[in-house]
């Protein structure tokens, strides 16, 4: 056996080979359907991510607060509950379980649950970074906002979070580019993304080694991407003169 | 809870079908993350050691695998590791190795990161007292550093646990599989998923838990 | 230089068949053989939980191995190895498993890597569906949510249907077939295709089995079959031999009578699959025909 690439412009269903590898007319040819799973790869990961920065950033500074105890609680019980599942059994959750209490979730779109799943897991993390971000910075600062007047909100809007959120850049960076990856854990309830791929296409084509490498090529491009990208965001944002302690996080 | 039957929740019944996949999930974190330590070690040591035909491929393996996501690995290793032994190798054992293999990634960037965490000087101090690389290393750094890295460590440690779910994909029977088979063939398969979800919360809240307590307890104060 | 030994590793596993050994011998030389089954392929290959499996291809595989040890002429260590429909044929051709009891349908396309013994039992691809649908027929199902099996060739077969007669469905993928039964349960689908025994078995098990009905025509007629090595030929002998002789003993209708028939194991259900005249067909006549040429006729 050679190295048959052109499996990539088999039709899918006929099995005959298209020139030009790409399918027309309702015809569907291996790489047309390798980039629409890439395409739901990303569609999944960019909106989980959205999910994640924005429910990680309210619940990472409801953790901070300092005189409201409940919201305090509030934010560390999402966190700790949405980090201490698997995120697998956690798609499951919300796939299988609380529709069986909430039958109305049952017309929801399995895309909608899985980005919500994967969101709120991530938001987790991002919460862990936030409140460690937040309590990163000098005791000073907090009481230069309260010795100015500013109420708490203000604090937070005008003093704290600016410095705040530029720290736990670097970090969010490794919590983007694992976004991508634990996006592969959607096809477990039927997203066409790139691992599903992987798997029906190796198993069509008998070809699984040209089907994995294929896969993985685009999973280390995205990465790769996601990784420059924030490094710009990084470098435009740094505050000047100003290193927090060195950022070590765990994940995947 | 509307349509749940809860009456499932008996350890009696189900208990023959998960233990086996505890048992697993357990022993698959430990090996790898002590397997993942040392090569994770080993790594970072390469990519600090200023030698440039050690610290390149170091640098390649660990964003290699930093950039794939498990389950990609898992499959990966399972087609692969056969031809590379050359004798055949059962889902479980792959899935060991390839947890070794791609945790070690994550932990060498633990260990970078703890090493670099330690300030020039006490470097310079040992160097100043005429220690070696390998006794500095040992005596001076890697004992502070090991200190500032344990909480990240035993985090990763929890993550580990929990990605324990992802072996499924190459057929190995872990914890959670344990729970998918008790539901199908007891006819509760949600009430498994539910029942599932919260043992792993209370197995990872409780190890988490232990972490925030040996974080207060090491904290290096300066 | 990492390139090089990924390169290695390809050209190596490119090559492939690295393993020429009957499994036979090996079985000989190491004691042990490997059996690869399915964690939850209906009355054909199903865990009891525990490390334990049974089924119908189980038990086959069973009576083939005692074959196995008595031409070795000593005792053999049966050992399971869950395989999945993604990873049995790389796992039986690596050599993890010597032979695979489970539900592969016997294609064209894996004669090519693997081969196969005498169809034990030939699958109809029929609709599952909630006995209070109203579905009776394929064409009812143009618009509803499907579910089958992501690795399966239901799924092809699903697409090439849709192309053929203009319908749409929208296809849902469970990552088993536990998992696409349970989408049906829950109503994420509507429907559920796959092959009958898988169907039969998984409603056996279901909280409920009168709620749910195998209906319409049948969508594809399949010949499924224990697999082995493509260059394994003295184990395929003693596997068709094994079976031969158990048809004739009428031992094979038995065993039919105790998975399809009879109540089973782990809470005493009964599969309730008839024995179809199609597969009486394939033990009167043994043969190791790919699906394609049942197509034809």
């Amino acid at each position: 056996m050679a190295w048959d690439w052109q499996l990539f412009c088999k039709e899918t269903a006929t099995g005959e080979i298209i020139a030009g590898c790409f399918g027309k007319g309702g015809d569907q040819t291996y790489l047309n359907w390798i980039l629409s799973a890439w395409g739901w790869t990303l569609t999944v990961a960019l909106a989980a991510l959205v999910v994640a920065l924005l429910m990680g950033l309210i619940m990472g500074t409801l953790r901070t607060l300092p005189n409201s105890p409940w919201l305090v609680r509030l934010g560390t019980a999402w966190t700790e509950l949405f980090r201490n599942i698997p995120l697998l059994v956690q798609i499951f959750l919300w796939y299988f379980v609380v529709p069986a209490i909430f039958p109305a979730l049952n017309d929801v779109p399995s895309v909608i649950l899985v980005i919500l799943a994967l969101g709120f897991f991530t938001s987790a993390r991002v919460s862990e970074q936030v409140r460690s971000g937040i309590q990163a910075l000098p005791r000073g600062q907090r009481y230069a906002g309260m010795a100015v007047g500013f109420t708490t909100p203000q604090t937070y809007r005008y003093v704290l979070l600016p410095m705040a959120l530029r720290i736990v850049i670097p970090p969010l960076t490794s919590e983007s580019m694992n976004i991508i990856k634990n996006s592969s854990v959607a096809f477990a309830v039927s997203i066409a993304e790139l691992t599903m791929f992987a798997r029906q296409a190796g198993e069509e084509t008998s070809a699984p080694v040209q089907m994995y490498l294929a896969v993985t090529v685009l999973y280390a491009i995205s990465a790769f991407t996601v990784n420059r990208i924030m490094r710009v965001i990084e470098q435009k944002t740094q505050v000047p003169g100003f290193v927090a302690a060195g950022g070590m996080g765990a994940g995947h | 809870m509307g349509n749940l039957d809860l009456t499932f929740f008996d350890w009696s019944v189900i208990g023959p079908f998960v233990w086996k996949g505890l048992i697993f999930s357990l022993w698959l974190t430990v090996v790898a993350t002590i397997g993942g330590v040392i090569l994770g070690t080993a790594l970072a040591l390469m990519r600090l050691s200023g030698k440039k035909w050690l610290e390149v491929p170091a640098a390649a393996y660990v964003n290699t695998m930093r950039s794939i996501p498990l389950v990609m690995v898992l499959l990966w290793f399972f087609l692969l590791i056969p031809f590379a032994i050359g004798r055949p190798i059962g889902a479980e054992m792959s899935a060991v190795v390839t947890f070794i293999a791609f945790e070690a990634a994550y932990f060498s960037e633990i260990v970078r990161a703890g090493i670099q965490s330690i300030p020039r000087g006490q470097i310079f101090a040992g160097q100043a007292l005429g220690m070696t690389y390998g006794q500095n290393m040992k005596l001076v750094i890697l004992p502070q550093a090991f200190r500032n890295m344990l909480p990240v460590f035993l985090t990763q440690t929890i993550i580990l646990f929990q990605d324990t779910s992802l072996v499924y994909a190459i057929g190995a029977y872990d914890m959670l599989k344990g729970f998918e088979t008790a539901g199908k063939n007891l006819g509760r398969p949600v009430e498994a998923y539910l029942l599932a979800a919260v043992v792993y919360f209370f197995m990872c809240y409780a190890l988490s838990w232990i972490v925030k307590r040996i974080q207060q307890k090491v904290q290096i104060i300066r | 230089m990492k390139k090089q030994i990924v390169l290695a590793a390809m050209t190596a596993f490119v090559a492939g068949g690295a393993i020429a050994q009957s499994a036979v011998d090996k079985a000989k030389s190491s004691g042990s053989i490997t059996m690869g089954v399915r964690e939850s392929s209906g009355a054909l290959s199903y865990t009891l939980g525990d490390g334990k499996f049974a089924g119908f291809h189980v038990e086959v595989c069973q009576r083939i191995l005692a074959e196995v040890e008595k031409q070795v002429g000593k005792k053999l260590e049966v050992k399971y190895q869950p395989v999945t429909s993604q990873n049995r044929i790389p796992l039986l051709q690596n050599g993890t498993v010597d032979i695979e009891c489970g539900s592969t349908t016997n294609n064209a396309t894996r004669q090519k890597d693997v081969a196969f013994l005498n169809t034990t039992y030939v699958e109809e691809v029929r609709i599952a569906t909630k006995a209070n649908s109203g579905i009776t027929n394929i064409a009812q199902l143009n618009g509803k949510n499907v579910a089958t099996t992501t690795g399966t060739t239901s799924v092809q077969h699903l697409r090439k249907h849709e192309r053929a007669t203009g319908m749409d469905f929208k296809e849902v993928f469970g990552k088993d077939h536990a998992d696409s039964f349970l989408m049906l349960e829950t109503g994420r689908a509507d429907a559920f295709v796959m092959d009958g025994s898988i169907l039969a078995g998984n409603i056996a098990l279901a909280k409920n089995p009168a709620e749910f009905r195998i209906v319409g025509e049948v969508l594809n007629v399949e010949p499924i079959a224990i697999m082995v090595r493509k260059d394994d030929a003295a184990l395929k002998k003693i596997g068709n031999d094994t079976i031969a002789a158990m048809v004739k003993s009428g031992d094979m209708a038995k065993l039919w009578d105790k998975w399809f028939m009879q109540p089973i194991p782990p809470k005493n259900t009964k599969v309730g699959l008839a024995l179809s005249e199609s597969t009486k067909n394939a033990w009167a006549n043994p043969n190791d025909k790919p699906m394609e040429d049942y197509a034809k006729k």
